[in-house]
């Protein structure tokens, strides 16, 4: 019989959860692929939030039961959705013109690194046989209110992914406001990086050994961090 | 009178030329026109420029008009995804060009061209790669780049429903780029699955009015890409 193995910080859904906890009532958002994606089954009871698809979908609900899948009703990861009572379709003019405009009040993505000022890497490792593609990654950068990541703190080989300057290319620069990771969660300010939140089992001290950029300790300001949506207003 | 109607998707595409762009809808498969990209494969029209946002899947539709040679350069934003790998093979290989544009972007460029503006700023890209090379302008202290305009000379739609005017709706999130790529092709070829009467459109409810629209082929019941892949067909 293998000992118990050692449990400290967040798993994937309880990553998602500290997101969906901090998104408040009314909000119109539009969730990245991979752990951002399961933002939307934790939004809390008593709350209504709005999660856009931009391949042309506000109002986006889970997926369907299988065998009802319908290939012309899709997120932007391709994958089977459903529309929610009050849910509205629209072309991708019209659907950007919500991004790049303003209207989305909150996105969540995934990084593959993000630096002290807030740049954000997360669309190419910029190797001279990689298939560039983009998407709609540096559209929702520049265009929503509030950029949250969501990510592990590491790479799968224990690299920091939180640095002083990205080395892969950017997808925008100064655009992350808040990062939620598997040991912390990390508001860009204006001063610097700031851990408002620390996982079970992890101290500041951890989550800065494995972090290339200086970090701030504020979790023991009240409040530790401000609503997204407070947050978004002070931008 | 107006009957826009085409006999067939062989003859509504007839008119593709070599060297000519082609804007081609869809979001993977999900409002991809395949049975009009067939007929443009049967039809054999090469060094084609293809705006369109994905490179297709498995070796039919988007994927065999590349596979097939007929293409010399995409403009799309995601030419990478599940069961994609012609495209990928070509692009190494030297053997096809591909302009990348932000999915916001391709969307933007594709309705000022149809709406007859030929340039516009956004920040988005701004201070990545994809602004190299490109005029930028500082509005209210924030920057921007210049994005220019699209057209095509034609434009390869699926929509739901038309009626002999090319009035148009389209079924949930296959709408995606149809709308504005109608707007902005010289000549904008659609195929649906329902013609109807004139009148048989709630004039509130159509989403592209008709003047942006030149052919209307009947497919009734279209092929799904995801299914022919799952298959292992390839076309042709």
């Amino acid at each position: 019989m293998s000992a118990a193995k050692h449990h400290s910080g967040w798993n994937r859904e309880e990553m998602a959860r500290r997101v969906a906890a901090d998104i408040p009532d009314g909000a119109y958002v539009n969730l990245g692929i991979g752990i951002p994606e399961l933002v939307a089954q934790f939004v809390p009871a008593g709350r209504e939030v709005i999660f856009q698809t931009e391949n042309g979908l506000l109002g986006m609900g889970p997926a369907p039961t299988p065998g009802a899948e319908d290939p012309e009703l899709i997120n932007a990861g391709k994958k089977a959705v459903t529309a929610l009572p009050g849910a509205a379709y629209f072309h991708h003019a019209d659907s950007f013109a919500m991004i790049r405009g303003g209207h989305i009040d909150i996105c969540v993505l995934g990084a593959m690194q993000v630096s002290a000022q807030g740049d954000l890497a997360n669309w190419s490792t910029g190797e001279s046989d990689a298939i560039p593609a983009v998407g709609g990654a540096m559209d929702l950068v520049a265009g929503v209110k509030q950029i949250c990541i969501v990510t592990e703190h590491t790479t799968k080989t224990g690299e920091p992914k939180i640095v002083t300057a990205c080395t892969y290319p950017l997808t925008g620069k100064a655009v992350v406001d808040r990062i939620y990771t598997n040991l912390a969660i990390i508001d860009v300010t204006a001063d610097g990086l700031a851990v408002t939140a620390l996982a079970p089992g992890v101290s500041f001290d951890d989550v800065q050994e494995k972090t290339g950029a200086t970090l701030l300790d504020h979790t023991q300001h009240k409040p530790a961090r401000q609503s997204l949506a407070s947050v978004g207003e002070n931008i | 009178m107006i009957d826009k109607r085409a006999s067939s998707a062989a003859v509504a595409v007839a008119a593709v030329h070599d060297g000519a762009t082609v804007m081609i809808g869809g979001f993977g498969e999900a409002g991809s026109p395949i049975e009009l990209i067939h007929a443009l494969i049967d039809h054999g029209a090469r060094n084609l420029t293809v705006v369109t946002n994905n490179t297709g899947s498995g070796q039919v539709g988007l994927a065999a008009l590349i596979a097939n040679g007929q293409v010399g350069k995409m403009l799309c934003s995601y030419p990478r995804s599940a069961n994609s790998t012609v495209f990928p093979e070509l692009y190494r290989q030297g053997k096809i060009q591909l302009e990348l544009v932000p999915q916001g972007t391709l969307a933007e460029r594709i309705r000022a061209g149809g709406a007859g503006i030929p340039a516009f700023f956004t920040a988005t890209s701004v201070g990545t790669v994809l602004a190299k090379g490109k005029e930028q302008r500082s509005f209210a202290d924030r920057d921007y780049v210049m994005e220019y305009g699209l057209r095509a000379d034609f434009a390869l739609v699926k929509a739901e429903k038309a009626d002999r005017h090319g009035n148009l709706i389209y079924n949930k999130t296959a709408r995606n780029f149809g709308p504005i790529m109608c707007m902005a092709a010289a000549t904008t070829i659609v195929q649906v699955k329902e013609l109807v009467e004139a009148g048989g459109l709630d004039p509130e409810e159509i989403v592209t009015p008709g003047i942006f629209v030149n052919r209307v082929v009947v497919v009734p019941h279209p092929a799904q890409e995801s299914q022919l892949v799952k298959e292992g067909r390839c076309y042709p």
